[in-house]
This record gives structure tokens, sequence and C-alpha cells, in this order.
């Protein structure tokens, strides 16, 4: 398939504005300024794009809401804060196509009534770091940035601000708390940031990978984007794969594109010729799949239905070798680690959990542990301020959903039979 | 304190942003790079350059795992382990760092050279496991490439 997100990448000097521009860049940036931010928002609507970063909500319908909002300014806040692990997905956009994303922040904004954006950039990406400055400088430069971009009095501003490795942070509301200079605890909703967001102003939260289609969208109209791929969330997507596959790494295909396909056709099948065991589809807060379920289409809707979710595309392989239990535990440390303390349910549930599943995987489990489990996250479901808790219960739920004669053993026989 | 050129940085830094408290994340990193460490003088400059309570400087700058409350090696090496990094072999490698070089998760080797910070997925899965060693990327890493890493950094 031809790519559009990661156009040009393996270029060594992909990043230069130059570049970008004589590979057609900035071009629909032009075109949407020759349009009213009105009919921009309707071809992103008859697009059907949805928010990449995991919670796949329709973005015109999110616009709308801002705009409709009768404050000024409005910001728009790029979450380029990847930190779902098994996600590196918008790493390749941000370290190598970076003009995608100034030319569909400045598209967005334009659209939005929006003068002001932020970067909200992960603290593990230092590269980036540098990337995305001498980016901007370069589009400033140019008139791509500013107050008269482009020579039509159009405004937009745009600063990368750096996170400081804080999982959290990619929540919208926790995201908003950290650019103004608290700790990133998320926001009781509503209201919704799209009326009251950062510096109390309506403000835009999109994922990295969001804002980057919309170069697309003008290039080829929402109408002809919205036949990409699955029909009721449409466009390509970046899976990120890695774990026990021949070729790991960050692929751009259809949305719905099935698992099976993305491991075996893409990602090259199974390294080493071992059998596949496990899959956990898109990134460690989505519940695992069994060797079973991989026949399903990758997309916002049909993964809920496959027991599973999207979530950011991170699809982690393991082969026949890797303890469920195992991997339970590293990723309940990981939540523990995470969960900013500000609601009980996540702060002493993620706690519960994972100090039962050391207890079994060290082959210390008693009987009653895997009820104890069930009851934790059975409680956590739903009663979470944000989404870090109710993640952290279905990785538990699911694990026993699948692999629930693993814990058993690990509990009957008081030891791990894998290592 | 801060001299005065870093004051400049800082008063930079204030006007990207509606509000004087929005500079707190990037001036803590300054502060990390001037005083190596977000020591109490470190975190008074910040509160003081921001003209915000000190308690809301530490408040912030506990919450992430970046900023640093001791102080650390000459290279700070961030080890991930998540899973897609554990299941390749970053566990063996935290145990190898531990009898090479006597490097345990949050400590620093005795000659001062070395810190080991043990992270939550740095976004280089495809190629795990992965490190960064101060803000250079390494990945595929086995034993041997981290003792070749390692020694480009004296």
């Amino acid at each position: 398939m031809e790519t559009f997100l990661l156009k040009n990448i393996d270029s060594p000097t992909s990043a230069e504005i130059d570049e970008y521009v004589r590979a057609g860049g900035y071009r629909n940036l032009a075109k949407a300024l020759g349009m009213t931010p009105k009919e921009v928002l309707e071809e992103v609507k008859k697009s059907g794009l949805r928010g990449r970063g995991g919670a796949g909500f329709p973005t015109s319908m999110k616009w709308s809401f801002a705009i409709a909002d009768p404050k000024f300014p409005k910001y728009l806040l790029c979450n380029a804060d990847e930190g779902e692990p098994g996600t590196f997905k918008d790493r390749p956009i941000l370290e190598k196509n970076p003009h995608l994303l100034i030319e569909g922040m400045v598209i967005s904004g334009y659209t939005l009534g929006a003068e002001y954006g932020y970067i909200y950039l992960r603290g593990e990406y230092p590269g980036a770091r540098d990337i995305l400055d001498r980016a901007i400088a370069q589009a400033y430069e140019k008139d791509w940035l500013g107050d008269n971009i482009a020579g039509k009095g159009v405004t937009f501003h745009l600063a990368v601000h750096q996170g400081a490795g804080a999982y959290i942070c990619g929540e919208e509301t926790a995201l908003i708390e950290s650019i103004e200079g608290k700790k990133g605890q998320p926001r009781n909703k509503p209201p919704f940031p799209v009326n009251v967001g950062a510096w109390g102003m309506p403000t835009i939260v999109n994922n990295v990978e969001t804002l980057s289609n919309m170069p697309l969208i003008m290039e080829i109209g929402g109408e002809a984007y919205a036949r990409i791929g699955s029909a009721d969330c449409p466009g390509p997507k970046l899976f990120s794969v890695s774990g026990h596959v021949t070729r790991p790494g960050v692929y751009e295909l259809p949305m719905g594109t099935s698992l099976r396909d993305i491991i075996y056709t893409h990602a090259g099948g199974m390294k080493n010729g071992k059998k596949l065991k496990a899959v956990i589809p898109g990134g460690i807060s989505t519940p695992v799949l069994p060797e079973s379920g991989i026949d399903c289409a990758m997309d916002f809707v049909a993964m809920p239905k496959a027991g599973s979710m999207l979530g950011s595309g991170a699809v982690i392989v393991m082969d026949e070798s890797v303890c469920m239990v195992r991997v339970a535990h590293r990723a309940l440390k990981f939540f523990e680690h995470e969960s900013c303390g500000k609601c009980v349910p996540c702060r002493e549930g993620t706690d519960w959990l994972r100090k039962s599943l050391e207890r079994i995987e060290k082959g210390e489990g008693k009987e009653g542990d895997i009820e104890l489990l069930t009851d934790v996250s059975g409680i956590m479901s739903g009663r979470t301020f944000c989404p870090l808790g109710d993640g952290a219960a279905g990785v538990v739920l699911g694990m026993l959903k699948h692999f629930r004669h693993e814990f058993q053993e690990h509990i009957k026989e008081r030891k791990c039979t894998y290592s | 304190m801060f001299n005065d050129t870093v004051v400049k940085e800082i008063d930079d830094i204030k006007s990207r942003y509606p509000d004087r408290k929005s500079a707190l994340l990037p001036s803590l990193y300054v502060a990390q790079r001037e005083f190596g460490w977000l020591s109490s003088e470190a975190m008074e400059s910040v509160a003081r350059a921001l003209n915000v309570p000190e308690s809301v400087v530490r408040g912030t700058a506990t919450f992430y795992a970046m900023f640093r409350h001791a102080p650390a090696g000459r290279h700070v090496i961030q080890l991930c382990t998540n899973v897609s990094c554990m299941i390749l072999g970053a566990e063996q490698l935290v145990d190898f760092l531990k009898s090479k070089y006597g490097l345990t998760p949050g400590g620093t080797t005795e000659d001062g050279r070395f810190s080991l910070v043990i992270m939550e997925c740095i976004g280089a899965c495809g190629t795990a496991p992965a490190m960064l060693v101060d803000t250079d990327f390494h990945d595929n890493l086995s034993e041997k490439r981290i003792e070749e890493i390692l020694e480009k950094y004296k």
C-alpha cells in the first residue's frame, strides 16, 4: 500500500522543510487556507476520522464542541506523550516527518479558530525534541507558522512542551494539568476540555497521528478518505508490532487490517519457528488475545466485539515460551507505578493486583488468589477516575479469561513451569 | 541561584505560555541541567525565577519520574523492562549490569560513572531490548552490545 503518514521517511533528510515541500508538503495547508474553516470541518466530518490516541472518538464532533464555544483564545494541544507500552508509532512521524504534523496542526488550528498550539512531547524522546524545535523554526522562517501564514493573515503559533516521565499525562485532562505546570492528575469531567481546558479556555487535545491525517484529508477530500479501510472508522492506521516476530516495526495499513495479516503477512510471522501463544493487540492496557482470537479486524468497532480493544494499535506478539503470569505481573507493576494516586480504586487496586500477581509468580500463591484478582478487578472496573484503572483491571480479567489454567498451575505447583 | 544567562533562558520559556506557572516543567529541566539534580537549592531557584510557591515546585517536581532528587552518575542509563523488552531478555540485562558493573536499579556505580534507572517503555519496542544513555537511544541490546556501548561513555 502507498504510505502517506510514513511517506519518504527512509530518506536521511526527510525532516528538512525543503525536502518536505519538494515532496508536496504544505500544499494541503495552502489548499485549506483557500477554504473557509467551516468547509474544512465539513471535509473532516465526511472523512469519518476517529482519534488515533486510543479512544476512537469522532474528530469532527470533538472539534465542533470547541468551535461552538464562544470563548477565545482556543488552544490546540498535540498529544505526543506516546507512553502506552508497546507503542512506537508516533516516533517516526515526530523524528522523520515532523512537518507533516506541523502542517496538520496549522490546518486544524485554522479550522478550530485556535491561534496557539503546543506539542506535549514525552520526556523519553529527547531526540524528537531537537528535531521538532528545528522543524518549527524552519516553518516560522517560511511563513507556515506565525502571524501571517502564507500571506493570508492567518495566525498560528506552535511550541514544544516536554513531559517528564509520567504515563498518566497521555490522558487529556492530566496532559492539560501538566502543561499548566501541575502534577499530572486527571480532572473531573464535565466540564470537558473542549469548553474548559488549558488555562480555562476551550481546548482540543488530539494525538500526533490524528493531526497528521489532516493533510491527507485535504489532499484527497473527505469522501475519498472515508473509502480507505473500515467503513465505520476509515483511514490509514499505524501499527507498532513488537515481540517475537521476524520483522518488528511500524506499519501503515488500512484501518481494519486483520490481526493475523499484521503478524503473518506484514511482520513476517513468528521468529525462530516458534508457536504463537498470545497477542496484546493495542498496547499493554488492552486485554490479551489467545492464538485462536487473531482473526479479527483491527479497528475501533470490531476489536471490542473480539474481546479486546484497538487502543494505540500496538501489537505485542508472544511465543510459546512466555509465561502469562509473568506478563500480567510486569503489566501490573507498570500500572501501580503509573497510577497518579488521585482515586482510591486505582491507587489501592493496582497495588493489590500487583502484590497478588507477584506472590503467584514467585510460587507463593494461595488458594483463593484467583478469586481475589477477579474481585479486585471487578471493583475497579468502571469506578476509577480515568481509564488507567480500567485498563489495569481489564488486563487481569483478560489474562484470567484466556489463561486461567496457568495461574492455577502456578498456585498448585508452587512454581513457574515456564522458567 | 541561577546566573543571569539562565534567568534569561527561563524568561524566554515563560514567554511561550499564557501564565508563568506553565513554565515550571521546562524550568525544572533547566535546573536539573544546571545543578545535576533537583537539590533544595535548585527547586528554590526555580520557585524564585517563576515567582511560584516552593511547595508547588516540590509537588510538581516529585510527581514526575524523570526529575532526579539525588545526585546521579556522570551518565544516566535508562533501561526499559516493560513487556516488549522483558520478553526479549531485558531482565537478564538488569542482572548483567549488576554483576558486571555493580549497578543496581536506582543506584550509581562506585566510581560515579553510571546511574541506572528502570524505565516504563521508551518507545523502542520494535528493536527491544532498549535503553537511553543520557539522551542517546541504543537498541537491540545484548550483554556484549551493552559492554561495547558503555565503553564510549567515560
